[in-house]
């Protein structure tokens, strides 16, 4: 089979799985907050509601689009894009599985395996600032200005809390390769949860403020600033910044499975089948999904300066000193 | 070597043809109807006030500024914590990781000096 179609099957399998994650993840987020407040939640459209994204899908469609007098047109339009496309990008290097065998072809059940995967997710997690800033600056709107300003503010000071994390799993693995990462810690045997519990939990506390999710979700809380950035959108426009938050939730819920939790891997299992591997993977993953929806709707918000207190003077410090133990004992003990 | 990143392409053009066919599907299929009050900015109800072009308070500037320092900074870090392990093995480990400690002392004090200046509190 010619490579070209691999590609294209692997991608097209991945990103499905990723959109349907995405909005199933809409009906989730619904359900679970309406079990917290003892009340039914969405019961209408299908059994049990299940039906309820794709009927969104189609409200999205036919509702009429509206942008203020005032905006900016090119950039109120181009925002949302900025901020779905690298979102929905960053899948690419995820491991979701082991390697796959159909008839002849053996592939590994991820779109790339790049040396510097762990890089490129970064990378392109961080260019999702721009999205929420340029649609809060265009809409020229004072809500949207101040939701998208609190937005990149927190994303980019959390952001070096997660680069710190990710490095001090990157000492003990030594590469940057996700999938590489996921086999050294079945090779050693402990999953990095173990050996990392304080880049762990600084971790998962950072990916929260990263994607803007409750308690941290300053760039939309709806008592001060009705919608945030996304307050002049309306239509399909509004719809990909919400795919896009989602999509950054599944992502970094995968990122933090592949790091922490031994990514496809099973305890006690050696090289299960790529089906196992992948249901092992999706299991710890929508386990995270899980945790973003509880603590939403348990835990109260913050206050912003708290937030950016707790970033740059308590978890950037700690997360220096965390990695600069882990690279001492790596490299004075091997 | 670039090959690798062919994957990538795929996956935009997808990701892309996603995003911008359902919005023009809906720009397409909604129905417009313009009036005045639909095109005022949301201000809770209320005429809008005053413009949103306003100027901006200096925190977010310093917050986008430091960020950078200690962005650039952890990027340094990348090829010592990929290599640690095999430095290690051929045993200049310890030396090198006292490099790297001085570079940190370095970054640790750029941090206590932007603390003690305020730099990272809030409100003043």
């Amino acid at each position: 089979m010619p490579d070209v179609l691999v590609w294209l099957m692997k991608a097209g399998a991945i990103f499905g799985i990723l959109l349907g994650t995405a909005a199933y993840l809409t009906l989730a987020e619904r359900k679970v907050s309406a079990w917290i407040q003892y009340r039914y939640g969405p019961n209408r459209v299908g059994p049990w509601g299940l039906f309820q994204p794709f009927a969104d899908l189609i409200k999205f469609i036919f509702k009429e689009e509206v942008a203020p007098a005032g905006a900016n047109p090119l950039m109120f339009r181009l925002a949302p894009f900025l901020s779905a496309i690298p979102a929905m990008l960053t899948v690419a290097v995820i491991p979701f599985g082991p390697e796959v065998r159909i008839g002849e072809v053996a592939t590994n059940l991820s779109i790339v395996d790049l040396d510097v995967g762990a890089l490129y997710l970064l990378a392109f997690s961080g260019l999702a600032v721009y999205g929420p800033i340029l649609g809060g600056w265009a809409s020229n709107s004072k809500y949207s200005l101040l939701g998208g300003l609190r937005a990149s503010a927190q994303m980019v000071s959390y952001e070096l809390t997660l680069i710190l994390c990710l490095l001090a799993v990157v000492t003990l693995s030594g590469t940057l390769d996700l999938r590489e990462i996921v086999t050294s810690q079945a090779e050693r045997g402990v999953w990095n949860v173990f050996v990392q519990p304080v880049a762990f939990v600084l971790f998962v506390v950072a990916t929260f403020a990263e994607t803007n999710r409750h308690p941290f979700d300053f760039a939309e809380c709806e008592p001060e600033l009705v919608g945030g950035f996304h307050t002049e959108y309306s239509a399909m426009r509004f719809a990909l910044f919400f795919l896009g938050e989602y999509c950054a939730m599944i992502v970094m819920a995968g990122l933090t499975t592949t790091l922490f939790l031994g990514g496809f891997g099973i305890p006690f299992v050696e090289d299960p089948h790529w089906v196992l591997g992948f249901l092992a993977f999706m299991t710890k993953t929508a386990m995270f999904l899980f945790l973003f929806l509880w603590v939403r709707w348990t835990l109260p918000r913050f206050r912003f300066d708290q937030l950016m207190g707790l970033g740059w003077k308590v978890f950037l410090p700690v997360a220096l000193v965390n990695l600069f133990l882990t690279g001492a004992v790596v490299s004075l003990l091997g | 070597m670039l090959r690798d990143y062919a994957p990538i392409l795929v996956l935009l053009a997808l990701i892309a043809a996603f995003a911008f066919g359902n919005v023009l599907l809906s720009d397409l299929l909604e129905r417009k109807r313009k009036s005045v009050g639909k095109s005022e900015a949301y201000e809770s109800g209320m005429q809008p006030v005053g413009t949103a072009r306003i100027r901006l308070s200096i925190h977010f500037y310093l917050v986008a500024v430091l960020f950078i320092l200690f962005d650039v900074e952890s990027i340094f870090l990348i090829p010592w914590a990929v290599a640690a392990r095999e430095l290690a093995a051929q045993g200049v480990g310890g030396l090198v990781f006292l490099e790297v400690l001085i570079f940190a002392i370095v970054l640790g004090a750029g941090l206590t000096y932007v603390w003690r200046r305020g730099g990272l509190d809030w409100e003043r």
